[in-house]
Parts: structure tokens; sequence; C-alpha cells
């Protein structure tokens, strides 16, 4: 490809191969292969591989891969947020809040909530890009102020902190539908009538299939990691935001708009730890001040499985996500493969710790840096 | 891709297809999974894991333990739906959200996995969800039984210590004691978190602030252990009026040199070994019992210690 005519003489010749290596998101498909070949090895007639146990690691990884796709981007423009799980469980409520006890229509709930999250992702961008503090600082502020609120307003309002019927409240509301509906049932259940895929056989679904259909959780998982990839590969904001991750004093020197880049990427998070909640309280129909605990760090280990460099100026999206299905698949298959559950933890520094390792060496050992 | 899918799905079939027959078999493979709502950091389901690994010995079947590691009953959720997937023989599962859990727990029954509820939950929420029975203590009765019994001994306020306020099920207990006591719960309720200093604080704190409080209600080891440090700090250990819910090493001690007056044990162990045994014989020769199962409440005071003692946290 590089031996064309057209070749710029001030750009360092490098072989194809090369040029597939130093992608940052190759540690995240070595891992991606092991962990694989690991449970097809290990777990392979524990039903994890039958169509409800893909569906269950599917949702778990695309879970984490919402909120990867904010931190990974986020992380590359510099900058943490440890506010995500609080985030999560904030929306939540809020949603319960607006929807169920005081019974607006569930669309301008999920709106508001929206709103209202994306300012607080703001408001976290403003006060880092204007008082110089590290943003681990600033969101781990707005982590307790978050959790403290969800914890307040429900027991103050309802007197109690889990607040339900927030399903019979999004019954046939167009907006609900698009973070908890389900797609693609009937090919589920002509699946299920072929005999592909097991049906129930009791109850009052008997007869329908075990999966009946794609979680919109799924695709807005999809979707968010493409949208995450062409921008960050393809758009000129994407290389602004490898600007203000890599060295913010030089961009503003070229002339990128560090600040905003910063703020923008804040309130992309807090738009995907909304996305998040919506969908979960979508599905499971009650919000709860628990939920969401510790998922900020689940998102930046995600992250970094999938290559991206703590500092800044250095990752992909698609790592991230691949980072996220290795943690999902990871998480859930060890209870798969009947691992003692209070090992997990055990099991996930270790893959966290060789992931990092595995990066930094390939990443190394290509780029030459020392 | 596209094969890999096929792949995939042709898996699917041959590995579901001897599990289908297993599931309905008499085989003596029997495997049960029990799934809690308690974070890494609650030891008071040790007592929980102690129970089914003696079960399972004696019944020589398999019993596993998953919890979701923060305690995100949204986890737990996806806990349940990854222990269906891998087709075990039963699901002992507790209900601490019925609006999380439902769901999940209807799918396992409809697919033929038989369920009981331990610990948390009601008999109707039991019978809507399709389980086999309800095994754990009532606890809104548990906690009026010990509302009832403060009152003849001259009690009329209360604090009530909750480390897990968002479990509504555990709330049942203060309410419960608080119309025993025929008193209106009100503020008598504080969100003590899971932290043992911040425990001990907080209790020092509202008895400082509140020096009439007649009697404290703790509902676990969590907030007794702490408690019991900050009543003896306060110089009013055996002064005032402290009962709790559930043992532990400390509550026991406490019970013996006077600073609790009551345990109220609703007895885990039993939670935890009765679903099993249960299990391992309807799935063995088609018997089960009619009812659900009340493992609790048992008053445990100072009178009668030995067992509790021997066996405190571990299997009492």
């Amino acid at each position: 490809m590089s031996d064309t005519a057209n070749t710029d003489e001030r750009v360092k010749e490098m072989s194809s191969l090369r040029r597939a290596l130093i992608r940052p998101e190759l540690g995240g498909i070595v891992g991606t292969v092991a962990v694989f070949t690991f449970f097809l090895l290990f777990a392979f007639d524990s039903g994890m591989f039958n169509v409800q146990g893909v569906m269950n690691w599917s949702v778990v990884s695309a879970q984490f891969m919402i909120i990867a796709v904010g931190a990974c981007l986020l992380m590359i423009a510099g900058e943490f947020d440890l506010s995500v799980g609080s985030m999560i469980g904030f929306a939540g409520m809020m949603i319960a809040i607006f929807g169920v006890v005081l019974a607006w229509p569930m669309w301008i709930a999920i709106l508001v909530t929206f709103t209202i999250c994306i300012t607080f992702g703001a408001l976290n961008g403003y006060i880092v890009v204007k008082t110089g503090l590290p943003s681990f600082i600033v969101t781990l502020a707005t982590l307790f102020i978050l959790r403290g609120f969800t914890i307040f307003i429900p027991q103050t309002v309802e007197s109690k902190t889990i607040i339900g019927g927030i399903r019979e409240a999004a019954e046939g509301d167009w907006l609900a539908s698009i973070f908890g509906a389900k797609i693609a049932g009937p090919v589920f259940q002509w699946m299920g009538d072929m005999g592909i895929i097991a049906v129930f056989t009791r109850g009052n679904r008997k007869g329908e299939p075990v999966v009946d259909g794609i979680p919109m959780l799924i695709v807005w998982a999809i979707l968010l990691v493409i949208i995450g990839h062409i921008i960050l590969t393809r758009t000129r904001f994407g290389n602004w935001i490898f600007a203000a991750g890599g060295d913010a004093q030089a961009a503003r020197y070229a002339g990128v708009p560090v600040d905003r880049v910063k703020i923008t990427m804040f309130m992309f998070t807090a738009f995907c730890a909304t996305v998040f909640a919506v969908c979960q309280v979508m599905e499971f129909g009650s919000a709860g001040a628990d939920r969401g605990l510790l998922k900020e760090f689940e998102a930046i280990i995600a992250v970094v499985i999938g290559g991206a460099l703590l500092t800044g100026g250095y990752g992909s999206v698609i790592g991230a996500a691949l980072g996220a299905l290795i943690f999902g698949v990871v998480q859930q298959g060890l209870f798969f493969a009947n691992v003692e559950s209070s090992l997990f933890r055990v099991f996930l520094g270790v893959i966290l710790l060789l992931a990092v390792i595995l990066n930094t060496y390939i990443r190394r050992l290509i780029t030459g840096e020392r | 891709m596209k094969s890999l899918f096929r792949k995939l799905m042709l898996t699917a079939a041959l590995v579901a297809s001897p599990f289908m027959v297993q599931a309905d078999g008499h085989g003596d493979d029997l495997t049960y999974i029990l799934v809690s709502h308690a974070p890494d950091s609650d030891s008071w389901w040790n007592t929980i894991k102690n129970g089914i690994a003696l079960a399972g010995d004696q019944l020589g079947v398999t019993v596993e333990y998953r919890n979701p590691p923060t305690g995100d009953l949204a986890d737990m959720a996806r806990i349940i739906e990854q222990a269906a997937a891998s087709q075990p023989d039963g699901i002992i599962t507790t209900l601490a959200d019925f609006d999380v859990l439902s769901g999940p727990i209807k799918a396992a029954v409809d697919q033929g996995i038989d369920v009981i509820i331990m610990n948390s939950g009601t008999p109707d929420q039991t019978r809507e969800v399709g389980a086999l029975m309800f095994v754990g203590q009532p606890e809104y009765d548990a906690g009026l039984a010990a509302g009832i019994r403060a009152k003849g001994d001259g009690v009329g306020s209360f604090v009530c210590v909750n480390h897990v306020i968002s479990n509504t099920v555990v709330a049942e207990r203060c309410r419960g004691f608080a119309d025993g006591l025929g008193v209106d719960l009100g503020d008598s309720m504080i969100d003590a978190g899971q932290d043992p200093a911040e425990i001990k604080n907080r209790v020092t704190a509202y008895l400082t602030a509140n020096p009439e409080t007649d009697a404290i209600l703790t509902l676990g080891p969590t907030s007794a252990d702490p408690t019991i440090l900050a009543v003896k700090e306060m110089g009013i250990a055996g002064d005032i009026y402290f009962g709790t819910f559930d043992l532990g090493t400390e509550i026991v001690t406490a019970i013996k040199d006077g600073t609790i007056k009551w345990g109220i044990d609703q007895q885990p162990f039993l939670q935890a070994y009765l679903p099993v045994v249960v299990l391992a014989n309807y799935d063995r020769y088609g018997v089960l019992p009619g009812n659900n199962i009340n493992s609790g409440p048992g008053f445990v005071t100072a009178d009668a210690l030995g067992k509790v003692e021997e066996f405190a946290g571990e299997f009492r």
C-alpha cells in the first residue's frame, strides 16, 4: 500500500505487518482470542455457549461496552471520570422519581434525566478545565455527591431506597422502548420452533424460546462503539481528542480547542452512563440506591485491557470494546467454569495485570519507545 | 463470522440436548446453585456457605454459591440468568427486590428448573414467581414479636441501625418492631452504611443527640458489632435496652456480658441446609413438604448460650 508513486518522503517507511501490529487494539485482540480459547476448553459443556449462555455474557459485555466507550474517549483526551458508577445510580433514580413518583410521561422523564446528567458531566469538565485540578479528584467528589443524592432523594420522597413500577409506567412509551425493548423476536421464535434453540417447557410462556430477542442494550453498545470509533479515527474532532490528551499545551498552540474537547468528552461519558442506567431501569423495572457501585472502575479496567494509556493520547474504541468483551466473558465465564466465587476478584486482578503488561510490552516492542 | 455463528448454534443444540434429559432424570449427579444478594463483605453469609457445603456432603450433591461482588441487585439478576443457562437441577435464591429478580427467576422456573426462595422474600412473592417454597424468617412478624417483647420490658422509644438500607425486606424488621412497641417508626431508622467505623460514629452521634432513646435494634452483625463498641465507649452498655437480629461471635459475647438483651436467630444454617435437602429429595424421590418453612425467629438470651457459643459464625 505504502509503496505507491505518491509516497511522502517525510513519512517513515513502514511494512504493512508492522503497521498492523502497532494498532492499540492488538492486545485486546490477543486477549479476546485467549479468553475464548480458555473457556471453550474449560467451560464448553457448561451451557456457556448455548443461546442463553451467549446472551448472558453478551449482555454483561454490552453493559461494560456502553460505559467503556465514554471512559475510553475521555481517557484518550487525558482525563478520568470516577463518577460513572454514581451517575448510573443517580440517573436511574431520577427516572424513577420523575416517571413513577411524579408520574410524568416516561419520555419526558428520560429526556430530563439525560439533560441533568449531561449537565453534571459538563460541570465536571468545566471545573477540571477551569481549576486545572486533576480530574481524578474532581470526579471523586462528584462520585460522593451523586451517590449521596441517590440515597437522600428517594428516602426523603418515598422513605425507601428502591423505587419500583418503572416498567408499568413505561408501558407503550416510544422513547422507553428505544432503551428497553428487544428486537429480532420473530427470528428467535422461528429458531425455537425449528428446535435450534431451547424453549420454555412450562408456565405461561411455554413454547416461547428461552431467548426472545436481542435487547436494545446490545444495539446501543454496538452503535456507540461504531460511532465512537468513527469519530475518533475519521474526523477532525477525533484528532483533537488525541491531541488534547497527548500534550494539551502543544495542542493549544496548534489551535485545538482543548477545553471544549475535554468538556465535551465529560458530557459524552455522562451520556454513556445515562444510557446504561436507562437500559437497566427499563429492563428491571426498579431503581435502587446501590445500582452501579464500582462501575467506574469496571469501565476503566475495560479501557485499559483494551490498550489505552492511563496518561492519555493513546488508545482505541475498538480496543475498549474488546476489553469490555473480555471483562464480561471472564466475569460470567468463571461462574460457568464453576470457579469458587470468592476467587473472582483474584482472577480479575490477574487478568488486568496480564493485559496491561502484555499491552505495554507489545507497544514498546513495536514502537521502539523506552 | 457466519461459520463461527453456525458452529455456535450447532454446539448449542448439541450441548443443550443431553442436559435436558439430565435435568429430568434421577441421576446422582445433582447440581444446585445458591444465589445470594450479599456483597463479598457481608460475613453473615459464611454460615450459608457452611450450610450448603454440609448438605452437599451429606446428600452427595454439588451445591455452588454465587453472589454479586458489590451487592448490586442488577448484577444478581444476571447471575440468576447465568445460573439458569448452565442448566442446574435446582436454584436456591433470595428475592431481595421483586421487580428486579422476578423476571429472571420466572424464566428459570419456566425452563423446568426447580427454584426455592430463601432468606428474603414473602410467601406471596414466592407463589407468584412459581417457586416451590419459601424457607426463611417472616421479617415483619419477627420484628413484631421482638417489639411486643421489648414493650413488655418497658421500652417506649428506639433507634433502628440499618446497614442494608436498600433491602426493603430487612427494613420490615424495624417496621414490625415499631408496631410491636406501638410507636411510629418516623426517624428512628438510621442508614448506617457498611463500614464499621462509620456505623459506630453514626450510632454514637444519634445517641448523643437523642439521649432519651430507650432501646437499640440492630439488624445483623454488620451493624451490631460496631454498635456494641459504641455503647461500651459511651458507658451505657447493659443500661440501654439492646436487641439485635442474627448472631455472630461478637453478639454472643455481648449477650453473655449483658450488653445485649437478646438476639433473634433466623437460623441461616437452616435456610441454606433445608432447601438442598428438599430439592435433593424432590429430585430423587418426588417428595415435597406441603408448606413454606419458617427458619426463625428464635430468641437467644444469656440462659441458652452453650451450643450457640460453640458454633457461632460457623453454623449459628
